[in-house]
């Protein structure tokens, strides 16, 4: 497959995944450290954002460190007619970080539909679940909330 | 954490402009300083309030691979195959969960094709089942944490 970045934006992509320089002309730092003129950085990024390459420049909050202790990573069986639909009311929930339609593995694993689910507390997290599950009424096929008990290894994810 | 800092979490959580002075652009919405700004978001992301700030890239229109992967692992390996899995620079998150399915870890590669050779290189090291569980579809709109 032909890669649908070259290597200009690769090194664009190298000086900005761990995140922008907090200097008053930030995409002037990026240029000078790549070799480029901020212009040019600046149409990159553009037209990496409206490619979606990039899907917003942002700060992400670290859930952990604002009081969100209590992660639970809520796991369901839907049907799979009704998944994008329903997976797209569950992303849509404000505690709701992360949702995705995933592989089943059956017999062992029979769950389709991850959604990352924030809380202060286990039962903030319950509670969450709960509602989930009164949301999806019937195409609730069953599910459940797996807690991380710890983090083995955590890196940034190196794009490039 | 003041009003000012939750002001600025939850605005810069929707985007950052691309412009000759974006910082001084979003200060003057929140009715702050260029400088004030600055110095606060240094704070958040020394306080690791922010976990980043920056362009937010997806990695797979970018040409590269990601799943995230469960294997079940027998108590007395943990460790053993801990130290297996994390040893491969491709697997960016490792978490223990309590589960049958007790190790679940993140995958990044440059390529697609990548993924598959990682997943088979740990299958061997480890003489564990891994099981693949890439995205089919994404739901989630933006990340919305109201602070």
């Amino acid at each position: 497959m032909k890669s649908p970045i070259d290597e200009v934006d690769r090194r664009i992509i190298q000086a900005t995944q761990a995140g922008i320089p907090l200097t008053p002309r930030p995409y002037h730092t990026i240029a000078e450290q790549v070799g480029l003129t901020s212009e040019e950085v600046m149409a990159r990024l553009k037209r990496m954002l409206a490619e979606g390459m990039i899907r917003r420049i942002a700060a992400v909050p670290n859930h952990y460190q604002l009081g969100y202790r209590a992660n639970g990573m809520s796991v369901w069986k839907v049907p799979d007619e009704q998944i994008d639909e329903l997976g797209k009311q569950m992303g849509a929930l404000e505690f709701v970080s992360h949702c995705y339609h995933r592989p089943t593995h059956p017999p062992l694993w029979n769950y389709n539909l991850f959604a990352m689910v924030h809380g202060k507390t286990r039962e903030e997290v319950e509670y969450k679940v709960h509602q989930m599950s009164d949301l999806l009424g019937k195409y609730d096929l069953g599910h459940e909330i797996l807690y991380s008990t710890r983090i083995l290894k955590k890196t940034g994810l190196r794009i490039v | 954490m003041d009003d000012i800092d939750r002001k600025i979490i939850n605005s810069l959580q929707e985007g950052f402009p691309i412009s000759e002075r974006p910082y001084a652009e979003v200060a003057e919405r929140l009715g702050l300083s260029e400088d004030d700004l600055l110095s606060r978001l240094t704070q958040l992301l020394a306080q690791g309030l922010l976990s980043r700030f920056g362009p937010l890239y997806h990695a797979e229109r970018l040409g590269g691979g990601l799943t995230l992967a469960a294997i079940q692992v027998p108590t007395p390996e943990f460790e053993r195959v801990a130290n297996i899995v994390n040893s491969f620079p491709e697997v960016a998150h490792n978490y223990a969960r309590d589960h049958y399915f007790n190790m679940w870890f993140v995958l990044a590669t440059e390529t697609v094709e990548q993924i598959q050779k990682i997943i088979d290189d740990i299958e061997t090291q480890t003489q564990l089942t891994v099981y693949n569980m890439p995205k089919q579809a994404e739901y989630y709109l933006e990340l919305k944490l109201e602070v």
